[in-house]
């Protein structure tokens, strides 16, 4: 069979799997935004019978990124004068005040990196000028955060720094455990940590697949929860072992353990969750942005109307929203799930209306 | 002449004189080319099309073409999509003092080659020269003269339900050079821009002219930017099947990699065209026969149903969505 037919008798068998499915009610939360956008993007929705329901968990890190996080950057590149760096998404990111894009006006140096060794690159190149890297993500994006503060101190750049608010997901899914029946897991965070951190979220009562990027692996992921929420008792279950192994990436994984150490951590609508959170461990703490700025206690605020924290809970959908498409929309961001394409308010509104 | 263009090669003095004479005279060459302020052109009784457009691309050498390519596939194109036969162009030089003679000389062989490719003349051109750092390096502007043969000529209002909807060949690709070219991803895979005159395409079609309602050349904002503004244009609603749009793999990959949807890259050698259904087999028979049309492929059609101005996607699963309009920052300077 040729790898183009096996994709199809996949997708039409497990398609069939889950239109069928008859049983209890199934709430199956996706915490990847990579997730989000392609179920949008296939339609996936749209075959599901009334019994199964998808909910876009907070798996966008800009989604989860508090407002202050937001201020203290734009605190240090206003106050503390440093060139920020970030990945494109947190450009539009709603402050307490402002965004990082907006602050441009007011003087902010603001740049736009692919990678933060980029951000170590620009240091080097402006010995006179701090270089602070707005470091969040998941597992995916940490090793190479670390890598970025690691080169800085083998190669003596003293001018570069990072403003941490690295998140990891398994204290996530414990404190989301009553919103879903079972996790569609991250693919791509899987792959760096490996199984077992999933694996054993079930002696905690927490179920879910570890999932693909492919219509194929979606609805594989999907048919799987659909069979093993039959037996009624919580389950694990790899359903990407093309790219996802038991142990993940190890020489990552080792990075991250040699550089960063667990500390709580606030999530944008979830409050602080214990433990969910990386710092940099003692050793690096000359290359943390908050230590070496001693960034002041700020004041921070949310649109009161914004309701991202419920969205990312599966508490309420984008359009109970009042703010939604109305004074909240992608070209003018309230909430931070309207800013990245990941995100689930922007996702909604952009498959919305036709 | 030196190695670089000076403040002096736009004053209109000799040097002036010397470089239209050494680079521009030495490579457009031929009877209309003028030295005076305006060309003169002969037309009989006669419909024409007239187009101008401007080239800032960044950088302005990248794998399957350059900035003098470009402009003249640019405007080659946009008068072939009415449907017109392009005879003229005049070219309009903006010059960062400083800039590499030699690169100059290989952006207008390059010109002249692509020129003598679609069987169009430059017959006049212009030159300044800015002072360094006030433009990025060249930007090039031409302007088109065609002449329209057929009755009926294409235009983007005339789509109709049914229509079958063709593209030329596999989307995505000048965009994802020039992405590549920029060199900031680390990431080796080997892309070459589409850019292309496409005069011979239409050409060999038109003899269907009554059958092809729309041709648009996709540029900037990629197949999916053309198909919402025709469905607007022509106040029609359009179906596309997502399995059927030519995608190259490794133009597939980088999208993958970088979360970008190959609709919304830019093509520079790309038609959309929408023929009616009957006549839409040959119209891909009659594209796959020539050079720059060897992957065209019906993608879709003109649903009556649908909503006007809509544009849905049949997705891998067999599901419909809307497909999503742009969003974010078009890339800077790509054409």
């Amino acid at each position: 069979m040729s790898q183009e037919s096996a994709n199809d008798s996949a997708i039409s068998q497990t398609r069939k799997i889950i239109e069928e499915y008859h049983g209890k009610p199934l709430r199956i939360m996706e915490v990847c935004g990579t997730h989000t956008h392609e179920i949008f993007r296939l339609g996936l929705r749209q075959i599901l019978p009334e019994n199964i329901t998808l909910i876009s968990g907070p798996g966008c890190p800009v989604c989860v990124t508090p407002t202050s996080f937001i201020d203290e950057a734009l605190w240090l590149g206003l106050k503390a004068k440093a060139i920020i760096c970030t990945f494109g998404d947190l450009l539009r990111v709603p402050g307490s005040d402002t965004s990082l894009l907006e602050a441009r006006s007011q003087g902010l140096d603001v740049r736009l990196v692919y990678s933060p060794l980029d951000a170590l690159k620009i240091a080097q190149e402006e010995p006179k000028r701090e270089v602070v890297f707005l470091s969040v993500g998941f597992e995916t994006t940490v090793p190479a955060e670390c890598l970025a503060a690691t080169s800085a101190k083998e190669q003596g750049i003293e001018n570069f720094s990072l403003l941490v608010a690295n998140k990891t997901m398994p204290k996530a899914y414990q404190a989301l455990k009553g919103s879903a029946d079972a996790f569609l897991y991250p693919g791509h965070v899987c792959a760096i940590t490996g199984t077992k951190d999933c694996a054993d979220l079930v002696d905690q009562g927490v179920s879910g697949v570890v999932a693909g990027f492919t219509a194929a692996e979606l609805l594989t992921a999907l048919a799987a929860i659909v069979i093993k929420s039959a037996a009624n008792k919580p389950f694990f279950l790899n359903c990407y072992p093309r790219v996802v192994s038991e142990d993940g990436n190890l020489s990552a994984r080792k990075l991250i353990n040699d550089t960063m150490e667990a500390c709580d951590c606030e999530w944008r609508g979830l409050g602080n969750i214990v433990g969910s959170g990386l710092k940099l461990k003692s050793q690096w703490q000359d290359f943390d942005a908050k230590l070496r700025f001693n960034i002041p206690k700020l004041e921070s605020r949310v649109h009161p109307g914004c309701r991202c924290g419920a969205v990312l809970q599966g508490k309420c959908l984008p359009n109970d929203c009042k703010l939604f498409g109305q004074a909240c929309r992608p070209e003018h961001p309230i909430g931070a799930c309207m800013v990245s394409s990941e995100g689930t308010c922007a996702a909604y509104y952009q498959y919305s209306n036709w | 002449m030196g190695k670089t263009v000076l403040l002096a090669h736009g004053g209109g003095g000799q040097q002036t004189q010397d470089l239209i004479a050494n680079v521009f005279q030495a490579h457009f060459a031929n009877p209309l080319f003028t030295a005076d302020d305006a060309a003169v052109l002969k037309i009989e009784q006669t419909k024409l099309a007239f187009s101008t457009d401007g080239f800032i691309v960044s950088p302005y050498k990248f794998p399957g073409g350059d900035i003098g390519k470009l402009s003249i596939c640019g405007t080659v194109n946009d008068l072939a999509c009415m449907g017109a036969r392009p005879l003229w162009i005049t070219c309009a030089f903006i010059l960062e003092e400083g800039f590499e003679l030699s690169d100059l000389e290989m952006i207008a062989a390059s010109m002249a080659k692509t020129a003598e490719e679609a069987q169009v003349k430059i017959v006049a051109g212009d030159t300044k020269v800015a002072n360094h750092g006030h433009v990025d390096k060249i930007f090039i502007t031409t302007s088109g003269i065609g002449q329209i043969e057929v009755e009926n000529h294409p235009a983007g209002h005339k789509a109709q339900p049914s229509d079958a909807i063709i593209v030329s060949g596999d989307i995505g690709r000048h965009g994802a050079a020039i992405l590549l070219a920029r060199e900031k991803f680390d990431i080796e895979a080997e892309i070459t821009s589409d850019c292309a005159p496409l005069c011979g395409l239409v050409e060999k079609i038109m003899p269907y002219s009554p059958h092809i309602h729309v041709i648009r050349d996709a540029t900037r904002g990629g197949v999916g930017t053309v198909l919402y503004e025709i469905a607007a244009q022509s106040k029609v609603g359009i179906r596309l099947k997502t399995q059927d749009i030519p995608v190259a793999p490794s133009v597939h990959g980088l999208c993958q990699m970088l979360g970008l949807d190959p609709l919304y890259l830019a093509c520079e050698g790309r038609l959309v065209l929408f023929v009616t259904q009957d006549m839409a087999p040959k119209v891909v028979d009659l594209l796959k026969s020539t050079t720059y049309g060897q992957n065209a492929a019906i993608i879709g059609y003109v649903d009556g149903a649908q909503k006007p101005g809509s544009v849905v996607l049949e997705t891998a699963i067999g599901a419909t969505t809307i497909l999503p309009r742009p969003t974010g920052e078009l890339l800077p300077r790509i054409c």
